[in-house]
């Protein structure tokens, strides 16, 4: 039987600053990912995190995190030319085929872009394979922006929106929350229609009821579930809701299964 | 085949089985109970069938043979790892009724939901176990409720009656050994209860829609968050990643996995201070919905094998059998 718990050391090819607190780590990694899986990211001696891929290129894996706990501090402190040890990809991940020729609408808060980016890339990389994509993308702060060079190259490809809590005075862009902007989408085909909304638990729930009012039904909504996560591999409990493990059967749920899910 | 042999034969051929075979069963470790002078029964290492408690139950389960409490995973110094060996000896662990259909629920998550686990797997299939009768009833058991309260599946069952040892054998290679101690062949069958006194039905309408209910509220307020009642549950199976380093070589360390409890603060944080069930009332319908429904929702039947040793370590004395009845109950009245 394989040992699942070793992980692998991975070479660190390029780090891309974000914020002063979020960054994008590309890893050395050959083989299948899907946006919306994730790894588990460790430095020994401080210990695993489930992280997100937010970016799929040829040998390489994008992570992009944020400084807020004891893994991440010791990333972000100890990288400097070195290696991380990864073990996955684990999880569903998003399949682009439910995406396929729709009207797509991406909805991310924050580091949620993160998961759902490989999906935005994807589409802005090949438009012709869906009938639109807009990206809603809500951050604190134009100082939080993330992935500020994907955004100028998202720009002249897909429809995005890209958007801030608040701003100080002057700032021209868009203001306010992801919620503010559904109401205003309109479809060809509101059948044909798909949303993906990914981001705090707080900001799905009111987004996904702004969805629902432009009579999008739940079956053509999909979310991406955080939880904590030891394992990656249905055993250590932490994710489990109800009769689902967010690591084996998630993240990404189709609305019609993820509302269900109350911790 | 049954076997009957005087205890000093019995003690002669479990000698010869510790060659091959590393020996866990209940014990009672004096003094190391959780209020003072109690004894505390529970699993170890035994070298002699007269180190076994038969007549009380074990206040923690047998799982932590298979699942230690804490199991370094591997080594590491700066860029290699090394994973510890695995048993050296063929195990065997002496167990109740109740417990053996735990196993059952332990290799669903470590086995079969998703990935095997190499760790459990490469103990558990070492692992063979003998059956402890229940002569009487525990005192807050509820095995016959539970469906548990008789095992087919032991390798060999063991009975210490007088001066003599009666063994029903299943597993051949155990039975060399009785063979070879050449007792008298006899019919030997386990005892099992045959009627609990604590009695459990089952809420049958569980749903989302029981999140809701005020008897969540009514534990959580008694509820201290301690977790016992987790560690010492022969089902609950979750763990929480631990990396440590040396203090004497701080570039070398482990990776281990420790007991976690879902009762506990910490146990759904995530990232940016987020977390899940911060109330207490919240967690024990979690733990308790998961014992009667969810998991039979996702495995097809109930997690909780009717052991009550939740009950007995509980400090505020809060019993889950009571509570699982109030359910029942409950959607009775309604």
């Amino acid at each position: 039987m394989k040992n699942e718990y070793i992980p692998q050391l991975s070479e660190i090819r390029q780090v891309i600053r974000h914020t002063n607190l979020e960054y994008t780590f590309r890893m050395a990694w050959e083989g299948p990912v899907k946006p919306g899986q994730f790894f588990e990211l460790s430095l020994p001696k401080y210990g695993e995190a489930p992280i997100s891929v937010s970016g799929i290129g040829k040998g390489t894996v994008d992570f992009t995190i944020r400084r807020v706990g004891k893994v991440t501090d010791e990333i972000f402190e100890n990288y400097a030319g070195d290696s991380l040890y990864l073990r996955g990809p684990y999880g569903n991940g998003f399949d682009l085929d439910n995406y396929r020729g729709k009207e797509l609408t991406v909805i991310a808060g924050g580091t949620g872009l993160s998961p759902v980016k490989g999906v935005v890339d994807y589409f802005a990389g090949h438009p012709e394979e869906c009938r639109s994509c807009t990206l809603i993308a809500g951050f604190k702060s134009p100082a939080d922006v993330l992935f500020r060079e994907d955004f100028a190259f998202w720009k002249d490809r897909i429809r995005v929106i890209q958007t801030v809590d608040s701003a100080p005075e002057g700032y021209e862009g868009p203001v306010g929350m992801v919620t503010k902007y559904v109401p205003g989408l309109t479809f060809e085909n509101p059948e044909n229609a798909a949303f993906i909304c990914v981001g705090p638990p707080v900001m799905i729930k009111f987004t996904v009821q702004e969805i629902l009012k432009l009579g999008i039904r739940e079956e053509q909504i999909w979310i991406s579930h955080e939880r904590k996560m030891c394992c990656g591999l249905g055993k250590c409990g932490h994710c489990r809701i109800g009769s689902t493990y967010v690591c084996l059967d998630g993240p990404v749920f189709n609305y019609t299964e993820g509302k269900n899910l109350v911790d | 085949m049954g076997y009957c042999l005087t205890k000093p034969e019995a003690e002669t051929l479990f000698q010869k089985l510790l060659q091959s075979y590393e020996v866990y069963a209940p014990v009672r470790k004096a003094g190391e109970g959780c209020f003072s002078d109690t004894d505390v029964i529970r699993y170890d290492r035994i070298r002699s069938l007269e180190e076994i408690v038969w007549d009380q139950k074990s206040d923690y389960s047998f799982k932590e043979v298979l699942l230690p409490v804490n199991e370094t995973l591997f080594y590491f110094t700066e860029e290699q790892t090394a994973v510890p060996k695995g048993p050296e000896k063929e195990l065997l662990i002496f167990l109740r009724s109740c417990d053996l259909h735990a196993v059952r629920r332990l290799d669903e998550m470590y086995l079969n939901n998703g990935a095997g686990d190499f760790y459990y797997a490469r103990r558990r299939e070492r692992t063979r176990f003998a059956l402890m009768g229940c002569p009487y009833t525990c005192d807050s058991g509820f095995c016959v409720s539970m469906g548990t309260s008789r095992a087919d599946q032991y390798d060999l069952y063991l009975k210490v009656e007088g001066g003599q040892v009666y063994a029903d054998c299943r597993d051949s290679r155990l039975e060399e050994y009785w063979k070879e101690a050449g007792g008298a062949e006899m019919p030997v069958s386990p005892e099992y209860a045959g009627e609990n006194r604590e009695k459990v039905a089952l809420p049958k309408k569980l749903s989302n829609e029981s999140f809701t209910k005020e008897i969540w509220e009514e534990y959580g307020a008694r509820c201290i968050g301690c977790g016992r009642c987790n560690f010492v549950c022969p089902t609950c199976t979750c763990f929480t990643m631990q990396d440590i380093f040396y203090r004497d070589n701080p570039k070398a360390g482990e990776r281990r996995r420790v007991w976690a409890s879902c009762q506990v603060d910490g146990y759904t944080d995530i990232a940016g201070g987020i977390s899940f069930r911060k109330k207490q009332g919240d967690r024990f319908r979690f733990k308790v919905m998961h014992k009667i429904y969810d998991y039979e929702k996702r495995f097809g039947y109930p997690m909780c094998v009717g052991c009550g040793r939740c009950d007995n370590i509980c400090p505020e004395y809060i019993s889950y059998s009571n509570c699982v009845n109030r359910l029942a109950k409950e959607e009775e009245e309604a």
